[in-house]
């Protein structure tokens, strides 16, 4: 072997080790509570495909925890937030969490935005008797984990109903096609509960497409949408192939209306050439929007605001309330144990969120009102409020 | 009918573009009968080259669009000989097994450092050439279909004619065929390897921008399912043969339409391979490879 061939491979393996190091070691946050501080999990997907709903949730939490702590922290101790990050992808959570429980100690675990990924955070929060908050995961199963898991957000029966009647009512829609992403159990449950609803109320649906996560080509199940010749299009997937598919399926001249749930809601469904005029008079229901008559939300937006330079979303709203109502449940127990604020957590009655006043009901969810958001002129415009 | 018909041309924009990556792998393949993990790895740094090469062009035009193509097919190529002197040459003498193990390391390599440099989030692609649609009966015909199409038969149609017809060409086909007797006629192998890598990463590239062109949101795992996709479809065609693999992929993109578009969507990749095994099963060496006695 010459010698400039060895060196050449020892430079190539020195890079690449290097480039792994850099991508496999992330600063993390170290030791069990100090007394003098109570240490607070966070999982989020703050890169990868849903990077938008992680930034935005943790954003919320961020700013919650630092003004709870500017006012003193709770029972005289400050909060200290340990964030992980999950990718957006599948079996990165279960070790977050994992590592969050066993190496940091943290009281309770805020997370995630994605159902199927605090679904698999879920059963080890439950095992090591640490509450977990999701902060927005709307599919039913992820409460039904265990007595320690809790949301602040509504479920996808009430999602489902509320965008059945919107089809029906305000888009005057007979007959729709949905078109569900089988790898998520968002989608999957959303879409179920919508068609339930929506055939019960006397509406056909004249197709059903199904995609998986890694599509990106989506002309063929909108051909087939096409030719059922629907009403409208219901899409209860995620912002990062929802503008994909709005925009394919007007290039294949289909011109009804496509509407979702909260999976819509990042500023990135709007983003690229074209996405804004394709997506224009198309609705997606979330939890919150920043233009809500509520001097609750408004003291919300102007802080968040302030801090980060942009309107917030749900995603942020509800991260926000996610901690919120973590330390007013640790005030309440009067003490930071795990077991002592499942209980507690549990009682919750009429607490004051930024996303309305909440009841956490017996399967340890929020029940909330809906916002309906249209797309108009490449914004996101406040259409109308739904009460449970 | 006219919905067939529609899932016939959808079919066909996105096998085109599996053809384009396919070709790439059967390349290599022939000329040095290992295969190239990476491959999918250059599709995806190909977009982002015609990403940032398209920030900087700005605006739509043919002529810009072509030039944001010509950068990211010349950026890869020059990768693709990159990857082989540093990666693969040192380890020509050693068996193919240490070679592809090293093709799946670059493979990672690249993905990861295309997280650190490009981000993970998905970027919205900018529109570098004009878009229009057609309308003939009930089916409609996107301009990015026949691009896509379009480009994809001119680029196959250079490379036979590369392979076929030019010194270089001669010369791939006899390093292919014994390398050994190759250098003793004076060919120049070292060369000739670095163009080949060039050649397929070039394709590559070009098939990365097109993939970002129709489908505007890219991101560094991008290149996973397509590349794989592509690999069964150089397999398919019977690897080592360039009009097979064109061949391979676009039959794969049509049955996969054709699947995606029935009720069993969910069966698709399913179908695509249990077609594979069967073919495989009957035409071992795909459809259009020859049979090769083993040379001992």
């Amino acid at each position: 072997m010459s010698l400039p061939t060895a060196v050449h491979r020892r430079v190539f393996l020195g890079v690449a080790v290097a480039a792994l190091l850099a991508v496999g070691c992330k600063p993390s946050g170290g030791g069990a509570g100090t007394g003098t501080e109570i240490p607070v999990g966070e999982f989020a997907s703050l890169t990868g495909s849903e990077a938008a709903f992680g930034r935005s949730s943790h954003n919320g939490t961020v700013l919650a925890i630092e003004q709870l702590n500017a006012a003193g922290g709770v029972l005289g101790k400050q909060f200290k937030l340990i964030t992980e990050d999950n990718q957006s992808k599948d079996g990165e959570s279960a070790t977050a969490v994992k590592k969050l429980i066993s190496r940091d100690q943290v009281v309770a675990v805020l997370g995630e935005v994605a159902s199927g990924r605090s679904l698999e955070a879920a059963p080890i929060c439950q095992q090591y008797k640490v509450p977990q908050i999701s902060p927005s995961s709307t599919n039913p199963k992820v409460t039904e984990m265990g007595d320690y898991i809790f949301r602040v957000c509504f479920v996808d029966p009430f999602q489902g109903t509320v965008m059945a009647k919107f089809a029906a009512n305000t888009l005057k829609a007979k007959k729709v096609a949905v078109l569900t992403d089988v790898g998520a159990p968002y989608s999957v449950g959303l879409g179920t509960f919508f068609k339930e609803r929506f055939v019960a109320d006397g509406g056909t649906v004249v197709a059903e497409q199904k995609f998986t996560k890694d599509d990106k080509d989506f002309k063929a199940q909108l051909t087939a949408i096409k030719s059922a010749a629907p009403d409208a299009i219901f899409v209860p997937a995620y912002y990062g192939q929802v503008t994909l598919i709005v925009m394919q399926a007007r290039e294949l001249g289909i011109t009804v209306p496509l509407f979702g749930g909260d999976g819509w809601e990042a500023p990135e469904l709007l983003q690229g050439p074209g996405a804004a005029a394709a997506l224009e008079g198309c609705y997606f229901s979330t939890h919150f929007s920043p233009d809500q008559d509520s001097p609750r939300a408004k003291e919300f937006v102007k802080a968040y605001e302030a801090k980060f330079g942009a309107k917030p979303d749900a995603m942020a709203a509800l991260g926000y309330d996610s901690a919120l109502l973590l330390s007013d449940a640790i005030k309440r127990a009067g003490s930071a144990e795990p077991e002592k604020i499942r209980p507690v957590l549990a009682a919750t009655k009429d607490f004051d969120g930024v996303t309305g006043k909440m009841t956490l009901n017996a399967q340890r969810n929020a029940e909330k009102s809906a916002v309906i958001i249209g797309i108009k002129g490449g914004k996101f415009v406040y259409t109308e409020t739904v009460n449970p | 009918m006219s919905e067939f018909i529609q899932q016939i041309i959808n079919g066909l924009s996105v096998g085109a573009m599996y053809a384009l990556i396919a070709i790439g792998y059967t390349l290599v393949y022939g000329v040095l009968r290992f295969i190239n993990f990476a491959h999918s790895d250059v599709f995806m740094v190909g977009s982002f080259v015609g990403f940032y090469s398209g920030k900087v062009l700005g605006g739509t035009s043919w002529a810009g669009g072509l030039g944001v193509m010509a950068a990211s097919m010349v950026g890869c190529a020059l990768l693709g000989i990159l990857i082989e002197r540093l990666a693969y040459k040192p380890l020509r003498s050693r068996s193919k097994l240490t070679v592809l193990i090293t093709a799946i390391g670059v493979s990672m390599l690249l993905q990861n450092v295309g997280q650190l440099v490009f981000g993970t989030n998905p970027q919205p692609f900018p529109d570098t050439l004009p878009a229009t649609t057609f309308q003939v009966g009930g089916v409609v015909v996107s301009s990015k279909d026949l691009v896509v199409l379009g480009f994809t038969l001119c680029l196959l149609g250079a490379l036979e004619y590369i392979v076929l017809k030019t010194k270089v060409g001669t010369a791939m086909r006899a390093v292919a065929f014994n390398p050994q007797a190759a250098s003793l006629m004076g060919i120049n192998i070292d060369w000739i390897i670095s163009f080949t890598f060039g050649l397929g990463s070039a394709l590559a590239a070009a098939g990365g921008f097109l993939w970002a062109y129709k489908f505007p949101r890219i991101e560094p795992f991008m290149g996973v399912a397509p590349g794989l996709t592509a690999f069964v479809a150089a397999v398919l065609g019977g690897i080592g043969n360039i009009t097979g693999a064109a061949l391979g992929g676009l039959l794969l993109g049509v049955i996969e339409t054709l699947v995606k578009g029935s009720r069993w969507s969910t069966w698709t990749e399913a179908i695509a391979f249990v077609l594979l095994i069967l073919i495989l099963l009957f035409k071992p060496a795909g459809l259009l490879g020859r049979v090769q006695a083993e040379k001992v």
